[in-house]
């Protein structure tokens, strides 16, 4: 890279920089590092020092008042709360289904969108749509169509003589139903950055591939599931992640009801954060984050390296 | 239907074909995709997506009563404008102050967010440091780990920024600049190292080579990044509720509507709707842009 920079002399043909501080460092990198600074003091005073303190903290019993220490009883009485099983389990449903059929319906719905089929920008401003809406707002019009005697959706099953769920009243079926209220709301997000990954594959692949006599089926498995694999780990991460943490369609749709059945441990951890039990919630954010990472850490490292084999 | 109808089975603007053999079975099934999977797909689209928003509005138009009913049918007399009026009024014009602090905390934090974010995604493409690791740590810790809520009002308190909008504001650059650092960063990687090192035997410094040779390329993923971080930021709902108490954002405005005594769904629906507007109006200005911004993002040498 510093082989290609220019020696200062090499600048007098241009006009002067606003900043005229090149003259001090010819030979540096034309990429410099202290465009880090700005974000990263940001970052640290309002992100990590939270995080590596809330170690500490989910091992004090904490109040407005005081901090006491108390060693692992949050965590203790964190896995005694029956709720917390529940949620534990929860948390990993809702993400896995969620990022699984976001992949799914994203990938396909970006070939389609990619594709010249007719109503293509209507299509795509339609199922970009909802990501728009705001969260809440979703979650409420859906516990209305979703209402088990009353709803649009019960309503329209009786047409066909299905007797619909209580999908939200049902214990069975209410984290399934807003899991996937919550695919509706995020697949045109993966779908957009599915088109970005698509479109940006060279056309001389397809234009090879057709030349030897390949079928769209294979031109599909072949280069454009392997060239738009930066936005399948991009969707694949995103959503994941955002399943995991997921509380705001939740807590709008079910409070983690009915009992606890819907409950994820971000719920739990706001339940005790209303509750007072400052330690107890910041032990639940910990557990959370242990969670997470656990999954999405060697997830990503993975996905990373599938990228860079390329 | 002209030649070039031939090769178009995928989006290919202003190619010019080559002739190729199998050009009539090409067409055929082209067409059928075109026009088979176009109508399945828009019909689909009707129902999945269309008719859960004819419902918002249907019952923003009702009255009390009938909203709570639930029924999916146009509102026996509409009542749109008098629904409109009392939600406005509600709480002593609660709604107002609230898109007043909505559009504030959204600008500032977006703007913030974009420029920070770019200049972090570009170096971390760009340039092989042993800070790499470490930032890109901090960028997947920033989207994996959930804020954890009371430490981080304990360190806004004293910094004196817990409840100030300037507090929500760094909050909501803070939150998201990983996401935003990972999308440029792969839309960085898609801009050829030649043009860094064309404009640099031009002489552009480093500060030139940034905001006047990539930051324009990075235009499109800007536009994304730009639209749904601003959607992020207008519809935060937690964040708000945790950093900024007393003052109303437009996503706690809904739950005036929500009470032990019944609630007012035509209302609810209603509100639902006005604060639909702003994201909106942004994404019928930016639509053709996000569009037009990724397609020219592919264009390679």
């Amino acid at each position: 890279m510093t082989a290609t920079a220019t020696p200062p002399t090499a600048k007098s043909t241009t006009p002067p920089r606003p900043e005229g501080k090149q003259k001090r460092r010819p030979a540096k990198s034309p990429y410099p590092l202290w465009f880090y600074i700005p974000a990263g003091i940001l970052f640290t005073v309002l992100f990590l020092v939270p995080t590596i303190s809330s170690f500490y903290f989910s091992l004090t019993r904490w109040s407005i008042f005081d901090v006491e220490f108390i060693g692992f009883e949050n965590y203790v009485q964190f896995f005694r709360e029956p709720a917390l099983v529940q949620g534990f389990i929860n948390t990993f449903i809702f993400g896995f289904m969620t990022s699984g059929l976001k992949v799914i319906l994203g990938l396909l719905l970006g070939v389609l969108l990619t594709s010249s089929v007719i109503g293509r920008g209507y299509l795509r401003s339609v199922v970009f749509f909802p990501v728009l809406v705001s969260v809440i707002g979703v979650g409420f019009t859906f516990r209305a169509l979703m209402d088990p005697f009353d709803g649009a959706i019960n309503t329209a099953l009786g047409w066909f003589g299905i007797d619909g769920p209580g999908w939200l009243t049902d214990p069975a079926w209410a984290l399934y139903s807003v899991a996937l209220v919550d695919v509706w709301r995020g697949v045109g997000l993966a779908t957009l950055i599915y088109i970005a990954g698509i479109v940006g594959i060279p056309q001389e692949y397809y234009e090879a591939a057709r030349v030897d006599g390949a079928s769209a089926w294979r031109s599909f498995w072949h280069i454009t599931l392997p060239l738009s694999w930066p936005a399948t780990s991009t969707v694949v991460l995103l959503s994941l992640i955002g399943g995991l943490r997921s509380f705001d369609l939740i807590w709008a749709m079910t409070r983690g009801g009915p009992g606890f059945t819907s409950d994820v441990i971000a719920s739990v951890i706001y339940k005790q954060y209303q509750a007072g039990f400052y330690g107890l919630s910041t032990a639940g954010n910990v557990i959370l984050f242990l969670v997470v990472t656990a999954i999405v850490v060697p997830l990503s490292m993975w996905l990373r390296k599938r990228e860079v084999e390329q | 239907m002209t030649e070039t109808r031939v090769v178009t089975t995928q989006v290919a603007d202003g190619q010019k074909p080559l002739k190729i053999r199998k050009r009539r079975k090409l067409t055929w099934k082209a067409k059928l995709q075109r026009y088979g999977m176009g109508s399945i797909a828009i019909l689909a689209s009707i129902i999945v997506f269309l008719l859960p928003f004819l419902f918002i509005l249907f019952t923003a138009g009702k009255d009390r009563q009938e909203a709570s009913l639930f029924a999916f049918t146009p509102p026996s007399q509409w009542m749109l404008w008098e629904n409109f009026i009392a939600v406005l009024e509600t709480r002593n014009y609660m709604v107002v102050t609230a898109f007043w602090n909505s559009i504030v905390l959204t600008v500032v934090a977006v703007s913030i967010m974009v420029i920070l974010g770019s200049m972090v995604g570009y170096v971390l493409q760009r340039r092989k440091s042993r800070w790499n690791p470490l930032v890109m740590l901090f960028v997947l810790a920033g989207l994996i780990i959930p804020p954890a809520v009371v430490p981080t009002v304990w360190v806004m308190q004293s910094l004196e920024l817990y409840g100030t909008l300037i507090g929500l504001i760094l909050i909501e650059v803070t939150f998201g600049l990983a996401f935003t650092v990972l999308l440029i960063r792969a839309f960085v990687a898609a801009i050829p190292k030649e043009l860094d090192e064309a404009a640099i035997i031009d002489g552009a410094g480093s500060m030139r080579l940034f905001f006047t040779v990539i930051f324009p390329l990075l235009r499109g993923v800007i536009v994304t990044v730009i639209v749904v971080q601003a959607v992020t930021v207008f519809n935060t709902f937690v964040n708000a509720l945790y950093f900024l108490p007393g003052e109303p954002t437009v996503q706690l405005t809904l739950y005036n509507f929500l009470s032990q005594s019944g609630n007012q769904w035509n209302l609810l629906f209603m509100n639902i709707l006005i604060i639909t507007i702003p994201p909106l109006i942004l994404y019928i200005f930016f639509n053709r842009q996000i569009v037009a911004g990724m397609t020219s993002g592919a264009v390679k040498g």
